[in-house]
């Protein structure tokens, strides 16, 4: 077999989603056999992206060591409208599609109760306690268009009811099933200008 | 190429590389079958409809290379289309097909355990309490493995009068001598025997029956360990 630190890089790389033990022999071997400083640039990268990296005091979006992400250290962002989306990437998403100029909230996941995943796992309580703070008047629920968004999209409709904050959904023009990263950017642009009220 | 038509409802669904799903079909005609949909994630999906969990589908099915059967094209019937725009129905729903998937072993043909699914999954769209209809079916579901609880009278001794307890391993309700597992109050008592003795479209009628919530913990607690599954979906919505 191979020596024991191949071994174990191969181990790790094989935890990561997607990739198999196979896949994970590959990168490993590919490694092994680029320049010395190309692998210390990659195992740099790695320490430098979780030592430097935090999530957004505010919108939970990731963020450098200063606690606050790009979006809400723009004071020109309108700070009474916040789109929740799921993941980091949708807001890269949404941005894309420039259809949006208020804030963010990442939830970092969606209800997906058959993989016992409930609103506890969610930042929830964090959204909760910046509608409580007050000066907003606009949540848009961007949750992707699937039974876990839609589930998610629900339960927050009936959970923040008590704020009186209007709560929307961006309906029509988004690809039912297609996850969030899949739509293209006028479609999703479309869809931002369509929303809809959103009812538990 | 060998392909089949059948008519599915899509009890699960797993993630697979870049846009492609594995889903779990509770099919009428062949049981419960995996196959996987190539490309389904894209909004350019070429396969006719989405699959999703709770869809309700016709779908033609490939024998591919692998023991995995393909999706080659999917058309959705949009019959529980109701269970997805309301909190309480999609929570049911869930909880629907969980305990199916769990229910089940793959190929293996049911038609009646495909209709009680189906009718449990379309009756979502009509009873005033949602969670009601999945605790219906959990019993129900318990009733086809053959371990349909004993209520006429006490599962030990045959006495029908003081049955204040309920323990699946005993068999079901127990009187106070008896008495094993979980107290049970008399609206929860009288709520199982309609379910599972005749009453059941009476129950479905009526928004929250007395004894909804201490019946519907019984019934998950009796399916896990009659299964020997936990049912996530369940314990995840029932705490909330
Ligand atoms: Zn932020
Ligand atoms: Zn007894």
């Amino acid at each position: 077999m191979y020596p024991q630190p191949l071994r174990a890089l191969i181990d790790e790389l094989g935890r990561l989603p997607g990739i198999g033990p196979k896949s994970a022999q590959r990168m490993a071997f590919y490694l092994l056999r680029q320049p010395d400083e190309d692998a210390r640039r990659l195992a740099g990268a790695l320490v430098e992206m979780r030592e430097q990296t935090s999530l957004c005091d505010v919108c939970c979006n990731v963020a450098d060591r200063s606690g606050r992400c790009d979006t809400c250290s723009d004071t020109r962002r309108d700070t009474s409208v916040i789109c929740v989306v799921e993941d980091p990437r949708d807001v890269v998403a949404v941005e894309r599609s420039g259809a949006f100029r208020g804030t963010y909230h990442v939830l970092h996941g969606a209800l997906s109760p058959l993989e016992g995943v409930g609103p506890d796992q969610l930042r929830i309580a964090e959204l909760k306690s910046r509608l409580a703070d007050g000066g907003v008047a606009e949540v848009i629920v961007c949750t992707n268009p699937n039974v876990e968004g839609d589930a998610t999209a629900m339960y927050l409709s009936r959970e923040l009811s008590g704020f009186g904050i209007s709560m929307t959904r961006p309906a029509s023009g988004l690809p039912v099933g297609g996850d969030l990263e899949f739509a293209d950017d006028a479609t999703l642009g479309r869809a931002f200008d369509g929303r809809r009220p959103l009812e538990g | 190429m060998n392909t089949v038509r059948c008519e599915a409802i899509v009890l699960r669904t797993y993630k697979l590389a870049e846009a492609d799903l594995i889903c779990v079909l509770l099919t009428r005609d062949h049981g419960k079958v995996r196959a996987v949909a190539h490309g389904v994630r894209r909004t350019s999906s070429k396969l006719g409809s989405r699959m999703e969990v709770l869809d309700h589908v016709d779908v033609l099915l490939a024998k591919g290379r692998t023991e995995l059967l393909s999706v080659r094209q999917v058309e959705s019937r949009g019959a529980f289309d109701h269970v997805r725009d309301n909190y309480e129905r999609l929570a049911a729903g869930l909880v629907i097909v969980e305990t199916a998937d769990a229910a089940t072993i793959e190929h293996h043909a049911d038609e009646a355990f495909f209709e009680m699914v189906r009718r449990a999954l379309a009756t979502l769209g009509e009873a005033p309490t949602p969670s009601v209809v999945a605790t219906a079916f959990l019993f129900k579901t318990l009733a086809h493995e053959g371990a349909s609880p004993v209520l006429e009278h006490c599962a030990s001794c045959g006495e029908d009068t003081d049955l204040v307890a309920f323990d699946l391993a005993e068999g079901g309700l127990l009187c106070s001598s008896c008495r094993r597992g979980r107290p049970v109050s008399p609206e929860a008592v009288a709520l199982m025997r309609r379910i599972l003795l005749g009453g059941l479209a009476g129950v479905l009628r009526e928004e929250g029956p007395p004894g909804s919530a201490e019946v519907a913990s019984i019934a998950i607690d009796a399916v896990e360990s009659n299964l020997g599954r936990r049912l996530r979906a369940a314990r995840v919505l029932g705490a909330h």
